[in-house]
């Protein structure tokens, strides 16, 4: 009862601190102390959101960063999570690549994006590779270190009870690494995500999240800027949420191999 | 948080596996090996004259530009101003980060007014806000320094948050049973209770600003810097020179990473028992 009560006035200060903010902006914008294009009103940028959405650029632009950033994160999935698995499994595998990923991880993935403009040209498989680029460390990291603490008394446990090596795999390796492996996924997809808006930003193509609020700056569209970052945000926080809440919820907490409240 | 796992095991692992009886060349033969295998590869590679070698320059060229910048002192010129503008703007973000967050997990009005502004900001990439500083505040070192401190605040923030929620309820009823005041429970309960999580969301923070900083150099046109210098490079197709500024990049990064933080760490939470080694 007193739990609901704080609850609903945690969601009352909160819908009260949004309005807040949201009229503070309003009236900054209209006050003129900002030129106008710069500092768009609400009403504004809601316009450009809604006019962009209805001519069907926006919803281009979504569907060409989607692909880039899922394409590049199935390229660090299919590099990543094998590569992880076997340095976590064979020492010699390990060995050979703990040193070269150490060294190459604090690398920015946009340090790269000039060089690989050069290599591959302005487009679509520059920043389908600075993707996955950044997608991957996060997905091997979290994959050697999640089947590196699998608890080696199940292993003994199953071995015992004869388990070959592939049911030990299927059965114990893999579940039991799960909850590091989905937070590999999580910190891939917003390195992925961070990755592309910058990629697209500096390597230009015609089409893109990024390269839509760099262009607008070209053109002194702050509306549409706002607009697309509204768009970015929606997008970046409906994966995070659903998209890898739901993935969590069906594997890992189903199997019990985590509780539900976390920190 | 979540990175913490993956960084404590990049930490600890080139480190642990080298058992004594090996000895020490053993050890660093096995972590140089790779870099040989790959370079060697590179150079096959370079050589071959399958690429242009102005696209594809051999390590020779390299290490060739790479001790003539440094010679010159324009590499550590462009270096110094890329680590003073991390530096600064982590700063910021840094005070910034900690005092919010800690009044957020201190009283709970705060954190009702600032939650929901800080989780609309957060999953926004960083860099998306540049081309909005960039106008806001023009080109140059202040909308860099600004970017990079905004980016870097978000992880600072969310850890000193949870780091104060996360300080154990007894160890705060033990000290106000003993007649501790505000600020002595504050100064020696929550402060040192919620540090391993501080620590953790400034060394989160710091690797954000340090990628994002890359990034904005690139394009707010600032006269110097790394990635300033790595763009600038490409227009001249002086591959070599993006390729030793990438390599400084990793240098800076990785001395971060390893000497400030670990050091830091070893020196606060270690040494007062929060946190194993």
């Amino acid at each position: 009862m007193t739990k609901s009560r704080e609850r609903w006035r945690s969601i009352i200060r909160a819908a009260v601190t949004l309005a807040a903010a949201a009229a503070l902006y309003e009236t900054l914008a209209r006050s003129g102390t900002f030129p106008a294009v710069l500092l768009p009103t609400l009403p504004k940028i809601a316009r450009a959101l809604l006019e962009s959405f209805a001519d069907g650029t926006m919803p281009l632009h979504v569907l060409y960063t989607m692909y880039r950033v899922l394409f590049g994160l199935s390229l660090a999935m299919i590099v990543g999570l094998p590569l992880g698995i076997l340095m976590a499994r064979r020492p010699a595998v390990e060995h050979f690549f703990l040193p070269l990923v150490s060294a190459l991880m604090p690398i920015p993935s946009f340090a790269l994006v000039p060089l690989f403009m050069l290599w591959f040209g302005i487009g679509n498989t520059t920043t389908v590779l600075i993707v996955f680029y950044a997608a991957t460390f996060p997905l091997l990291f979290n994959t050697w270190s999640g089947v590196r603490s699998v608890n080696p008394l199940w292993l003994r446990a199953a071995g015992a009870m004869g388990a070959d090596e592939r049911r030990l795999f299927w059965n114990v390796i893999i579940p039991g690494a799960s909850p590091f492996i989905i937070t590999g996924l999580r910190q891939a997809f917003l390195r992925a995500w961070i990755a592309v808006v910058g990629a697209e930003m500096i390597a230009a193509s015609d089409w893109g999240l990024g390269w839509v609020i760099f262009d607008a700056k070209e053109f002194l569209n702050a509306d549409l800027m706002l607009a697309s970052l509204a768009v970015i945000g929606a997008i970046g926080f409906v994966f995070e949420r659903l998209v890898f809440g739901t993935l969590e919820r069906v594997t890992v907490l189903r199997w019990g191999m985590m509780r539900a409240a976390k920190g | 948080m979540q990175d913490a796992a993956a960084m404590t095991a990049a930490a600890g692992s080139s480190g642990h596996r080298a058992t004594r009886g090996e000895g020490r060349w053993r050890f660093v033969w096995r972590n140089v090996f790779p870099f040989l295998v790959v370079g060697a590869l590179w150079e096959i590679v370079a050589r071959a004259g399958v690429f242009p070698r102005r696209l594809f320059p051999t390590l020779e060229d390299i290490a060739a530009s790479l001790v003539s910048l440094t010679v010159s002192g324009i590499l550590p010129h462009h270096a110094l101003e890329t680590v003073i503008r991390l530096l600064t703007g982590f700063g910021i973000a840094t005070i910034v980060g900690v005092t919010i967050g800690i009044a957020m997990g201190r009283s709970r009005r705060a954190e009702d007014i600032i939650l929901p502004l800080v989780s609309i900001g957060a999953p926004i990439p960083g860099l998306a806000y540049a081309p909005l500083f960039l106008l806001w505040f023009g080109l140059g070192n202040f909308s860099a320094v600004l970017l990079v401190g905004f980016v870097a605040a978000f992880p600072i923030i969310f850890n000193s948050w949870t780091g104060v929620k996360a300080v154990k309820e007894i160890w705060v009823r033990s000290a106000q049973a003993m007649g501790a005041d505000n600020r002595r429970l504050f100064r020696h309960v929550i402060l040192p209770g919620a540090l391993p999580y501080v620590l953790t969301g400034l060394r989160l923070g710091l690797a954000q600003a340090w990628r994002v900083l890359v990034a904005v150099e690139m394009l707010a046109a600032v006269p110097w810097g790394l990635g300033w210098m790595i763009f600038g490079a490409r227009e001249f197709l002086n591959t070599d020179v993006m390729m030793a500024g990438i390599a400084v990049i990793a240098i800076i990064g990785l001395t971060l990473e390893k000497l400030v933080f670990q050091k830091l760490e070893n020196f606060t939470v270690v040494r007062w028992g929060m946190m194993v080694a």
